[in-house]
Order: C-alpha cells, then sequence, then structure tokens
C-alpha cells in the first residue's frame, strides 16, 4: 500500500512540482477556455491569451525564483 | 510538407525525453545491481516492464473511445504542465540557481540507501532491491509512454514515435550493459532543455486545437511556438545568469 502511494505520489509530481507554476498555468487554460466559449468570433483571442500566458507564466515564475 | 514538419518534432522530442528517462531508470537498475546482484535488478525492471506493458494494452484502447477535442485538451494541459516543469527547472539549473542534475551522485545516493537498507532488514533487502528497479522502470516507462501518446495525439503518427522512444530506450539499455556505469556524461539539463522546449510548444497546441483554436499555419505554428519557447527560455537563462554573477561578485 505504501509503495503504491508512493507510485501515485511521484505520477502527481511529474505534473505538479513547482504549485505556482501548475496553478498559473491552469488560470491561462481557464481564460482562455472562457474567451473561447463566449467569444466565438475571437477564437484567435483565446489562441493570444494561451501563447503570451503560458510565455508569461514562464518568465514570471524562474524570475522570481530563489537561488539555493 | 507540415506533416514532415510535424512527425520531426514529434519524433525528437520522443526520442530525446525517452533517453533522458531510460537513462534516469538504468541509474537506479545499475545501483540495485551493484548492491544486490543482477537478479533482483533484473527481474525488478522485467517486472515493471510487464506492468506497463498491461497498462498500456488495457489503458490504450480506451483513448479511441474519448472526443478527439476533449483529448487534445486533456493532453494539451497535461503536456503544458508536464513541459514547462521540465524547461523551468532546466533554466533554473542551466544559470545555477539550482544544482544540475548528477546521474553519479544520484547512483551514490540510490547506493547509500539500499546499503542502508540492508543493515535493517537484510532479510528482505531482496525483495526491497527488486521493489527499487521495478518502480523506477515503471514510472520512467509510464513517463515515456505519457510523453509518446501525447505528442503524436490524434495525428496518426503513434508508431514511428514509439519506435523513436523505443529506439532512445535501447540504445541506453545496450549503453548501460557495455559500460556498467551510470550514464553521467549524458549531458542531461541540455537535453531536458530541448525536450521542455518541444513539450511546452506541443502542449500550447494541442491545448488549442482543443479549446477550437484555428493556428495560423496549421501544424506549422508548432515550429512557430518551439522559436518562441526557446528564445524566451534562452533570454532568462542570460538574465538569471547575469543576475547570479552579479550577486557573487
Amino acid at each position: 500500500m505504501k509503495t503504491f502511494a508512493a507510485i501515485v505520489r511521484e505520477l502527481i509530481g511529474l505534473f505538479v512540482d513547482d504549485g505556482a507554476l501548475a496553478l498559473a498555468i491552469v488560470a491561462v487554460v481557464v481564460a482562455a477556455g472562457l474567451v473561447a466559449a463566449f467569444a466565438h468570433v475571437a477564437a484567435w483571442a483565446s489562441g493570444g491569451i494561451l501563447l503570451l500566458g503560458c510565455l508569461g507564466v514562464l518568465l514570471a515564475n524562474v524570475m522570481t525564483a530563489k537561488r539555493r | 510538407m507540415l506533416g514532415h514538419l510535424h512527425f520531426g518534432s514529434a519524433i525528437t522530442a520522443a526520442f530525446l525525453a525517452s533517453l533522458v528517462e531510460a537513462v534516469e531508470a538504468l541509474t537506479i537498475v545499475l545501483a540495485v545491481a551493484t548492491v544486490r546482484g543482477w537478479r533482483p535488478a533484473g527481474l525488478g525492471a522485467l517486472s515493471g516492464l510487464v506492468v506497463l506493458a498491461l497498462i498500456v494494452v488495457a489503458f490504450g484502447p480506451l483513448l479511441s473511445l474519448v472526443p478527439l477535442h476533449v483529448l487534445q485538451l486533456a493532453i494539451g494541459v497535461l503536456l503544458l504542465l508536464f513541459g514547462m516543469r521540465w524547461l523551468r527547472k532546466a533554466i533554473l539549473r542551466a544559470a545555477g540557481y539550482i544544482p544540475l542534475h548528477d546521474e553519479a551522485a544520484a547512483f551514490a545516493s540510490e547506493t547509500a540507501e539500499l546499503q542502508d537498507q540492508a543493515k535493517r532488514h537484510e532479510a528482505r533487502l531482496d525483495w526491497l532491491a527488486g521493489l527499487a528497479s521495478f518502480k523506477a522502470v515503471l514510472l520512467e516507462g509510464l513517463e515515456v509512454v505519457f510523453i509518446v501518446i501525447a505528442v503524436s495525439a490524434g495525428r496518426g503518427s503513434l508508431v514511428p514515435v514509439s519506435a523513436a522512444a523505443f529506439a532512445a530506450c535501447v540504445l541506453v539499455a545496450l549503453a548501460g550493459l557495455i559500460v556498467h556505469r551510470p550514464l553521467a556524461r549524458v549531458p542531461e539539463n541540455t537535453l531536458k532543455f530541448a525536450v521542455g522546449v518541444l513539450l511546452s510548444a506541443f502542449g500550447l497546441f494541442w491545448t488549442g486545437e482543443g479549446l477550437g483554436v484555428n493556428w495560423p499555419g496549421e501544424d506549422l505554428a508548432i515550429l512557430g511556438f518551439i522559436a518562441l519557447f526557446l528564445v524566451t527560455a534562452l533570454a532568462a537563462v542570460a538574465v538569471l545568469g547575469r543576475r547570479a554573477g552579479v550577486a557573487a561578485s
């Protein structure tokens, strides 16, 4: 059981390492999804939010990282 | 033309990512073999491969039941989480913010842990050693399976992408058998940097497709995303590296 729990923990860890980064990515996807759902005429806007959001999230995350 | 570009990026991503995962699994299997011999190491690794195959056979066909847009969105988001996590770590390592991953150190740490377990549970050690080998192969193998499915999703490139991943794993296994020590000279952070860029670009593309975005240039957009992630990541390394240099001086 302990081994199974460890495997599940490690599987989750594959996608979520830095909680702030994971949350920010999900927030960008949700924002892009809302625009895609409510503004059909502006599908490009959804793509733009996704693209700029992901690049921005990555930059903001690494720039605020503390040196170890 | 577009199909070839997509295939090329997908095959490169799967090959490089599988190379990294296989090197990590090999380090642990070798540590187990060093401490307890090849029997528990080999049996553990083989069991991991069997369980992995069973998972693929059991769950693989279910993927075809999921509507394409839902599959693209789910895989896209998971790829973004996975790829950007790798890229973030690779940027911070390249800039000297966190230590580089060292296979020799990982090997030494795994060996020490197994030897410590040997002192505490002598009778059960073969089982514990086999379990360590099993877990390493299963977990790294699941990552390879995920990457293969993710980069080939909905584009009919599953066979060549799987072949590329399989070739990388065989290459690492052969190298491990020949040199009998961790492949510490593989430039793991550079590979992770490249794979992080590729997977993030694929994740962005699939997430957009899943949301109904018509990317300009269709598949060609992936190349643009690769370039943008690469430039952003390199710029971040340069700025962070300079900042770290200023702080050190």
